[in-house]
């Protein structure tokens, strides 16, 4: 049973390190988009510290979403997922590898990078920590429920549009806690509430999200 | 035993056929035949369970597909038109991630030898992207050497892109594994030399 998922995972992280330019160009959106902010609101510090925590966190959203479709879109080209139905392992184990991997190759990149542009921001130091523990709560679960909106476009005319406007309002709830996380700890009221709504949130999606995510692959594949 | 009652395909809004039934007795090999576009993939995708039917029953050993799906994938091997082959992994990685996928073992020395087997021994550490259409097809075909415990196979097209020798190759394990007591359903246009001249289903007497 494990070898299914841990066979899916290493294919897949394989596949983003000898593709890695996608994986770039996502990270690199992300910065971007950052950096275009201090250009559109002017450079005056403390308009920047109080809108960093939202920019950081759409950004990251947006950076999520745009790499979103290609979760599915090249197996379920090549028939690679026709086969992984075909599997008589549990579909939910295979979805869940393959959205880790996508998490570790697109997610965790946007997450380490948050604090260096945190700083371009002149966001307060001591918010950093939260920032990052945020991001690595919140981006799991923009990949889980985007997979389940990727799945139910999968090989759609527009499907990529589609996407966005079908997974953007999931998105909303995981946006307002992990931004609002950063900015309750940078007003000094405590972040710990909104992590915990965070990590609840996380643990939700784990359990839910895959099962949706395979039930809408076998729909789209039909 | 495979058993297929009554069934209909529905393309978008189009009936392709209804009323198409059929058994499968272990060591049989059926060729599903017809024109292009009558049906014949989606027959196939409908009896691997991979679609759902309009109507009618897809039987494995007794049992409905639908209500024991592990047990009959367990059983089933499915190679469809597209050959699951990702242009970025060599051969060799393609088909130790498609073994260790199906739930088969994935033993590197194993899977080396099949695709020897299969006239990939020069290509095995080549990404797939420089291969070529037949090359791309063998990759996909030497599952069947590690496959011979999956009682059911099912191949769309498993000669196109072949060269002469490969194709009758190819027929020979088919006729082999139906030998073994094995069952063998496929789709071609081409005559290939089996060892025992194939039953043919035709689909296109259940069109509509």
């Amino acid at each position: 049973m494990l070898s299914t998922f841990l066979a899916v995972l290493r294919r897949d992280l394989l596949l983003a390190w000898r593709g890695r330019a996608d994986v770039l160009v996502t990270l690199a959106f992300f910065v971007i988009v950052v950096c275009l902010f201090p250009f559109g609101v002017g450079a005056e510090p403390n308009q920047l510290r109080a809108i960093a925590p939202g920019v950081l966190w759409v950004a990251a959203l947006l950076a999520c979403l745009l790499s979103l479709h290609r979760l599915f879109a090249q197996d379920h080209a090549d028939g690679t997922l026709e086969q992984l139905l075909l599997s008589s392992e549990p579909a939910a184990l295979w979805v869940a590898a393959k959205v880790l991997a996508f998490w570790l190759s697109t997610g965790l990149p946007v997450v380490a990078v948050a604090p260096g542009l945190a700083l371009l921001l002149d966001l307060e130091q001591g918010a950093l920590p939260v920032l990052v523990l945020s991001l690595a709560l919140g981006t799991p679960i923009l990949g889980l429920l985007g997979a389940v909106g990727a799945a139910l476009t999968l090989g759609l005319r527009g499907g990529g549009m589609l996407l966005a406007l079908l997974v953007l309002p999931l998105f909303v709830p995981v946006l307002i806690f992990g931004a609002g996380a950063v900015e309750a700890e940078a007003s000094g009221t405590g972040a710990a509430a909104h992590l915990l709504l965070l990590g609840g949130g996380l643990a939700g999606a784990l359990a839910l999200a895959p099962w949706a995510c395979a039930a809408a692959l076998r729909i789209s594949t039909d | 035993m495979l058993e297929v009652d009554d069934l209909a395909c529905l393309k978008g809004d189009r009936l392709l056929f209804r009323g198409l039934a059929f058994r499968l007795q272990a060591g049989e090999l059926l060729r599903v035949a017809g024109p292009n576009g009558v049906g014949k993939t989606s027959l196939l995708r409908l009896v691997t369970g991979l679609a759902l039917a309009e109507a009618g029953e897809v039987r494995w050993q007794g049992t409905p597909i639908r209500r024991d799906r592990e047990a009959f994938h367990r059983e089933l091997l499915y190679l469809g038109h597209a050959p699951a082959i990702n242009d970025l992994l060599s051969p060799l990685e393609n088909l130790r991630f498609a073994c260790a996928a199906a739930g088969d073992g994935s033993d590197e020395e194993a899977c080396t030898q099949a695709l020897v087997r299969i006239g990939l021994a020069n290509q095995l550490d080549l990404p797939a992207r420089v291969l070529s259409q037949g090359q791309r097809r063998r990759v996909g075909l030497a599952r069947l050497f590690l496959s011979a415990r999956r009682k059911l196979w099912v191949l769309d097209e498993p000669f196109t892109a072949l060269d002469v020798k490969a194709v009758a190759d190819l027929a020979q394990a088919l006729s082999d594994h139906c030998a073994g007591g094995g069952m063998v359903m496929l789709t071609t246009h081409q005559d290939a030399p089996f060892a025992v001249a194939p039953r043919v289903l035709d689909v296109g007497a259940y069109a509509c």
